[in-house]
């Protein structure tokens, strides 16, 4: 069959099983959006912005553990994008990125919307493609996708010169890739295992720390049946959250340094600590040295070996895909008798019950003003904790990961590696694209909130009643909490003046929206919202400005060294 | 401490700057760096001179291998190898300043390979101290230009790195 290249790269992503391409047209991809024009199967959705584009793809896998596929023109499409293709790189996320690129004959000549694409995307993608010649298309193509979701996932890009696109080529879509230089290790060294799973049954004080290397490897099962089988104490990362589930008792909450206070002591006091996909970030341990001034056996999980003795020396390192290493452990501990000491272990539960007791999460419930974490109890409520929750980046994403309880793996999606403001509300629109008839909630502020709010427009077209719930304080919160814990209350460009209207905002686009200024009416306010099935709702929550996320650990400052109110400021 | 690796990747248009990348984003250092087709067209055979702990030195091969263009690493600190860098030095060479810097030449089994009347050109093979030690036996006011190729590497004996 003899294609031109627009239409044999719209044929890979059928045979791939592409269910949808977020992009944004352009000269460079002209060709290739008139061969998507010509078919039904892959469905295209038309984002506001390139970078929305990204979120949206990247979200989608999450949600789904699909390849996420994104398409932007050459130049301003391609640098708009970057950012989420960084978002996606940090969080180890299967995407596929079709970039357009000016004809080959003008690369290098300062072509009109030219960029070095390569170049430019070379620090933040897993790996990337210049399509020289149209017959290596459908080859390069398959790769990426091979590429993007093999090993430890990541984005993968291909840049297409729009002569590429425009020539002709006999299609036919490999069967299989194999490439010398890229074999992934997938099966974890026995021996290795064994010996974790007999050091795991001589710990006194064990603690097992998850990342989202569990949930990407989809392992939260095998990881949940042994976690109870062994009985121990469990912690997830702000990544791993949902992957050992949220409201079950052996759960200790999240670590790090917004992480709870029995999460953080028993990590720092453990004996034993089995770290599974995972990758003892610096938001996750604190301060390395501080880290060390208590001895531990440390037993490391992960796919990526890269991730092993990378700032924290272990002793028992496995590479390996971490759902099939966890199925080893459980046989090798059905099949043997040992069990750790079930008295230290009583011991050890009667330590972390009264690191409990301290009841680190707790806040003001009696405020006249609007506490945050209310609000996203009241969502947990209402929403049955079994919502899809997308999030942006501040103070309201570290509430919504300590105050909704994610019992699910891939049910909260934010940028945890990155950090990326603006990924909220274009994740929830992916989210909802993979699961049409699932409850999807935005938390978000009014801060992040525009940095991507043209995307208001994308829902009302394409009928994605996604659900955004703005913790409005009018600043730029967890900028204003550092500010006033570790830069004297001097307020440095966090407030958030001459804010929109943005129950108007949201009308305007041809939404709900609806203002909540009394703790009063939170929960009616999300009741009648999330009633609303087919109607996006922008609910926008005038929050107390002041309120602060603790437990909090001080950037450099230990791990067991935590803020846990406005008492120890 | 100095180690020397030894890297196969794909000949790919881009492949060198994916390695000059790494190093440069995550700060480890570049001491020397060749490069250059194997008899394999479709393979480079890389070099790299670089310093670090162990621990540096570690993660500077996982970083490598990560990258899909790379086939394989091998840190030749491993075993034993030896080790060649090519130099160029071009001298003043003039009145009996000529005859003391072939008989120098000599001394390091230099090839005096380019002569005018005021100039030499001496070509110099070696691990890296002995032409640090030739530049150091000349008159340093002499030396007109020097161009290194940084050390290329290979393992002795039966210790062959290929795909």
């Amino acid at each position: 069959m003899r294609l031109t290249g627009a239409e044999i790269t719209i044929q890979c992503l059928q045979e791939e099983g592409v269910e949808f391409v977020f992009g944004y047209p352009g000269g460079a991809v002209l060709y290739i959006y008139d061969a998507l024009f010509n078919q039904d199967k892959v469905k295209h959705i038309l984002v506001r912005h390139e970078q929305a584009a990204l979120h949206a793809a990247d979200a989608y896998a999450r949600a789904s553990g699909r390849t996420g596929v994104a398409l932007v023109t050459s130049g301003p499409g391609v640098t708009n994008a970057v950012t989420g293709i960084a978002t996606a790189y940090m969080d180890s996320i299967p995407m596929v990125i079709i970039s357009g690129q000016v004809p080959t004959p003008a690369i290098g000549l300062d072509a009109f919307q030219e960029v070095d694409t390569v170049g430019i995307t070379r620090p933040c993608v897993k790996h990337n493609f210049l399509v020289k010649h149209v017959d290596e298309l459908a080859s390069t193509i398959k790769k990426a996708f091979y590429v993007a979701a093999s090993g430890p996932p990541g984005p993968v890009l291909v840049d297409i010169p729009k002569d590429v696109s425009q020539h002709i080529a006999e299609f036919v879509y490999p069967k299989s890739v194999s490439m010398r230089s890229y074999n992934p290790v997938t099966k974890g060294h026995s021996g290795q295992i064994k010996k974790a799973v007999q050091m795991l049954m001589e710990a006194r004080r064990p603690m097992i720390y998850v990342g989202g290397g569990v949930i990407l490897g989809n392992a939260a099962e095998q990881l949940t049946k042994l976690v109870r089988e062994l009985g121990f104490p469990c912690t997830n990362t702000l990544m791993g959250l949902g992957a050992y589930p949220g409201t079950d008792p052996q759960f200790v909450g999240m670590l790090g340094m917004h992480g709870t206070y029995e999460a953080n002591l028993a990590m720092q006091h453990c004996d034993v600590l089995l770290a599974v996909g995972a990758r003892f970030d610096d938001r996750v341990i604190g301060n390395p040295q501080h880290f060390f001034s208590e001895s531990r056996r440390i037993i490391h999980v992960d796919i990526d070996p890269s991730s092993i003795s990378k700032r924290v020396r272990v002793d028992v390192p496995i590479v390996g895909n971490v759902a099939d290493v966890l199925e080893e452990m459980q046989k090798l501990v059905n099949a043997s008798s040992a069990r750790p000491d079930a008295t230290a272990l009583k011991d050890w539960w009667k330590q972390i019950g009264e690191w409990r007791a301290r009841d680190c999460l707790r806040y003001d419930r009696n405020s006249s003003l609007i506490k945050p974490q209310y609000v996203i109890e009241k969502l947990y409520e209402v929403t049955g904790g079994d919502a899809i929750v997308t999030s942006d980046v501040g103070q309201h994403q570290m509430w919504a990961a300590q105050y909704y309880k994610f019992d699910k793996p891939r049910r909260w999606l934010n940028s945890g590696g990155l950090g990326t403001m603006g990924f909220g509300l274009p994740a929830a629109m992916g989210a909802q694209m993979a699961f049409p008839e699932a409850t999807v909630a935005c938390v978000t502020g009014e801060a992040s909130i525009q940095m991507c709010i043209q995307e208001l427009s994308t829902c009302k077209q394409y009928h994605l009643p996604v659900k955004i719930i703005n913790l409005n304080n009018r600043y730029l919160g967890m900028v204003r909490q550092w500010q006033q814990i570790l830069h004297g209350n001097r307020y440095s460009e966090s407030y958030m003046d001459a804010l929109p209207d943005f129950v108007k905002l949201a009308e305007s686009y041809g939404h709900v929206g609806v203002r909540i200024e009394n703790p009063a009416d939170v929960e009616p306010a999300l009741r009648e919202a999330f009633a609303l099935k087919d109607r996006v709702v922008f609910m926008d929550f005038m929050t107390d400005q002041t309120e602060n996320v603790f437990p909090m650990v001080k950037a450099g400052q230990g791990l067991t060294e935590m803020l846990l109110g406005a008492e120890d400021l | 401490m100095r180690h020397i690796l030894s890297l196969l990747l794909e000949n790919e248009a881009g492949a060198l700057s994916r390695v000059a990348g790494l190093f440069s984003a995550r700060g480890y250092n570049i001491e020397s760096l060749t490069v250059a087709p194997t008899e394999d067209p479709t393979l480079s055979r890389m070099t790299i001179v670089t310093s670090g702990s162990e621990e540096v030195i570690e993660q500077i091969t996982k970083q490598l291998n990560k990258l899909i263009d790379v086939v394989k690493v091998f840190d030749l600190n491993e075993g034993n190898h030896i080790e060649r860098e090519l130099m160029l030095v071009k001298v003043r060479a003039e009145g009996k300043d000529r005859e003391e810097l072939k008989r120098t030449a000599d001394i390091f089994r230099g090839r005096i390979i380019d002569v005018t009347d005021r100039t030499y050109t001496i070509e110099l093979t070696g691990p890296r101290d002995k032409l640090d030690a030739f530049l150091d036996a000349i008159d340093r006011s002499q030396i007109l230009e020097t161009v290194r190729t940084g050390a290329s590497g290979i393992g002795r004996g039966e210790w062959v790195l290929r795909v």
